[in-house]
């Protein structure tokens, strides 16, 4: 990807980083070429090695069946990680997700139980939209107490996590609501909510057209302005390991039957809306102004409201779509348990935290990518699978989850040092 | 220099709470010029450029620039007039790439995305411009040297077709090298007619560059001299003792108190 000026460099003292790299400088060179994520390669490493290790352990993990369990499973989290991925880069932090999607959810539940009349077209279409303002305005609350009446955010949300929890029960002082309206129970990814082996392929076979569309015309777009490219056989490998990506994971979506037949169930609708959504923040968003004002707020805020960056309004953005996004994952966890309960989300934001950082967000602010944090929240769910899988107690499995967060912060540490020197 | 000043700074005012930052303090600046602000720390000079570039607001005082009074509300209106701002500690965002910091806040847009392959030809034209190399300008500016660092600032100020630069410590965090490079590109831009406010702790380096040098102590204008007709003693004089030398420049302002 590098551009190289004809210019030599002035003076070995200032010549830039390669040196730091020296061991590993080949390896750093063909990811740079190929246009690939080192950091991100090491945590697909390190998923591997989990699943692996999990799946000798139990023989169990590395099953279509576990594996689309997985996925659906991680879909509450990886809804909301890209909004922490955002919130974290603009050095902020939201502590509050876990109990903003327990009162969400249970706001919805109630509307959708006691107030709407069950299984008529327009409940769950109603009950969300309720939802997803709900979740706006939470977020703009936040985002107005952290960026106008400039209270840490770490405190906001604090406070947030508490009294939401709290509110979350005195919606319906703590009754359980349920059961939930049948089409609502789609965005769970239960028995109706998969698409199916040909939709998943219809599916899957649009990502890898815009996936070659892409790739093509980012290739004809920078020979337009004359800059380097790869080789073309470079080219058809990287978009090879696109494509087989993609359709290797639509197969094993098709490889899980409904009980007691041979159809396959496809796609969740979860996963869908997870993928949905981090692919719409790393492509669409990713590409806007908005998205650099968050990165260069978060390098430096002295710099960005020197460029005239409205660095308030932005971050009061920023904890909208966090808000949104904690919606739409209490939708999921509502519509999955058939049922609006005050615990629902409990600890969701230690996972979402975690699940952000051990993707490469540091809590330094300005460095982050969704595609890692989307990966991280499927390594921290795979955690979680595992141990369930292992029988450990859910005591001991509070006690390694709380370690990874802490041994993600520390590596996070380590590698910023690193990049430093 | 009978033309008129392209800036002008008249009685200009501050106060941080009870403490007066500046009082009564005229500059101006003409097109082609370097005129050089000296001062100890806290004399004011830091606090005079802010409210030229828009940072703060003066509490009283009045901006002409080619002879028209302006506001300047916000960094925004600043650059409304040409004026770009190079501050000391460089005000780059360390993780962007060098074609985000130099669009920052200006960016090339292709409906709602983002022009980055545009953004990175401009950059590197701008950078070729100033003669400073690059090696790689997808990479965050966190791993560039000093001078490529102030080349991707400066460039930054020169894109946008800046009349009025102002230079808050340029040279401060640099080896002797990239000073002499940062030189360099101060000589090109005020041959290109750019008006030059040169903020400096280091008298030497205001001699080499500053056309005039105005002398501030604790908040108040000690006066304006021509460098060709004084000397650094003379110089140090006015910013320790706060004392003119006989030899004033006709136009300049009196000392104040």
């Amino acid at each position: 990807m590098s551009v190289e000026t004809t210019a030599p460099r002035q003076t070995p003292a200032e010549a830039p980083p390669p040196a730091r790299f020296g061991r590993v400088n080949v390896f750093q060179r063909f990811a740079a070429w190929a246009g690939f994520d080192t950091r991100l390669m090491g945590m697909v490493a390190a998923l591997a090695v989990i699943w692996v290790g999990f799946h000798l352990q139990t023989g169990l993990f590395l099953t279509p069946r576990n594996l689309w369990n997985l996925m659906v499973q991680s879909s509450v989290v990886g809804v909301m990680v890209g909004g922490m991925v955002l919130v974290i880069v603009a050095r902020q932090i939201d502590l509050s997700v876990g109990s903003v999607l327990g009162f969400v959810g249970m706001v919805m539940a109630f509307m959708q139980v006691q107030v709407f009349p069950l299984e008529v077209w327009w409940n769950p279409l109603a009950t969300i939209l309720i939802g997803l303002s709900l979740g706006a305005l939470i977020g703009a609350f936040h985002g107005y107490v952290v960026a106008y009446l400039e209270v840490p955010s770490f405190i906001v949300t604090l406070g947030s996590l508490l009294a939401f929890r709290g509110g979350a029960w005195l919606v319906t002082s703590g009754r359980t609501m349920a059961p939930l309206d049948t089409t609502y129970q789609i965005f769970g990814g239960g028995i109706n909510g998969s698409i199916g082996a040909t939709w998943s392929w219809v599916g899957g076979l649009a990502a890898i057209v815009i996936l070659v569309w892409y790739f093509v015309s980012s290739r004809a777009r920078r020979r337009k302005y004359g800059f380097t490219v790869r080789p073309l056989w470079g080219e058809f490998l990287v978009i090879a390991i696109n494509v087989g990506f993609v359709a290797g994971f639509v197969q094993l979506m098709n490889s899980y039957p409904f009980p007691g037949t041979t159809v396959p169930r496809g796609l969740p609708v979860p996963v869908l809306m997870m993928l949905g959504l981090g692919i719409l923040m790393s492509t669409v968003l990713r590409s806007t102004r908005f998205w650099r004002y968050v990165f260069a707020i978060g390098g430096n805020p002295e710099a960005a409201r020197f460029s005239g960056i409205p660095t308030r309004r932005i971050t009061l953005v920023v904890f909208v779509i966090m808000g949104v996004l904690a919606a739409i994952a209490g939708i999921i966890a509502t519509a999955r348990l058939n049922a609006g309960t005050n615990s629902a989300g409990e600890l969701a934001e230690l996972s979402v935290i975690a699940a952000a950082v051990i993707g490469g967000t540091s809590l330094s602010g300005g460095v982050g990518s969704i595609p890692g944090a989307m990966i991280g929240a499927v390594l921290m769910e795979s955690l979680r699978n595992g141990m369930v899988l292992m029988d450990l107690p859910s005591a001991l499995q509070n006690v390694v989850q709380g370690a990874v967060l802490v041994l993600a912060v520390w590596l996070d540490v380590v590698y910023q040092r690193y990049r430093r020197r | 220099m009978e033309r008129q000043p392209l800036v002008e700074m008249r009685s200009i005012y501050k106060a941080f709470g009870g403490v007066h930052a500046l009082e009564d303090v005229t500059v101006d600046l003409y097109a082609g010029e370097v005129v050089g602000l000296v001062g100890h720390n806290g004399a004011g000079k830091s606090t005079l450029i802010k409210i030229l570039s828009g940072v703060y607001g003066a509490d009283s005082g009045r901006i002409f620039i080619d002879g028209q009074e302006v506001t300047i509300r916000n960094p925004r209106d600043a650059r409304g007039h040409g004026i770009e701002t190079i501050y000391q500690n460089l005000a780059l965002a360390d993780n962007l790439d060098a074609p985000a910091n130099i669009f920052l806040g200006r960016e090339i847009m292709r409906g709602i995305s983002l022009n980055e392959d545009a953004m990175e030809a401009e950059s590197r034209k701008v950078l070729n411009r100033l003669r400073i190399s690059v090696p790689s300008l997808r990479e965050s500016v966190l791993n560039l040297s000093g001078g490529q660092r102030q080349a991707v600032a400066i460039g930054r100020a020169i894109y946008f077709n800046a009349r009025i630069l102002i230079m808050d410590e340029p040279t401060a965090a640099l080896g002797p090298q990239e000073a002499r490079q940062v030189g360099e590109l101060i000589k090109q831009l005020k041959g290109q007619g750019l008006g030059i406010f040169l903020i400096s702790h280091d008298i030497h380096d205001v001699f080499d560059h500053a056309d005039r040098i105005s002398v501030l102590k604790t908040g108040r204008l000690v006066g304006t001299v021509r460098t060709a007709e004084v000397t650094k003693d003379d110089v140090l004089t006015m910013i320790i003792a706060g004392t003119l030398p006989g030899k004033t420049q006709g136009n300049a302002a009196v000392a104040g108190g």
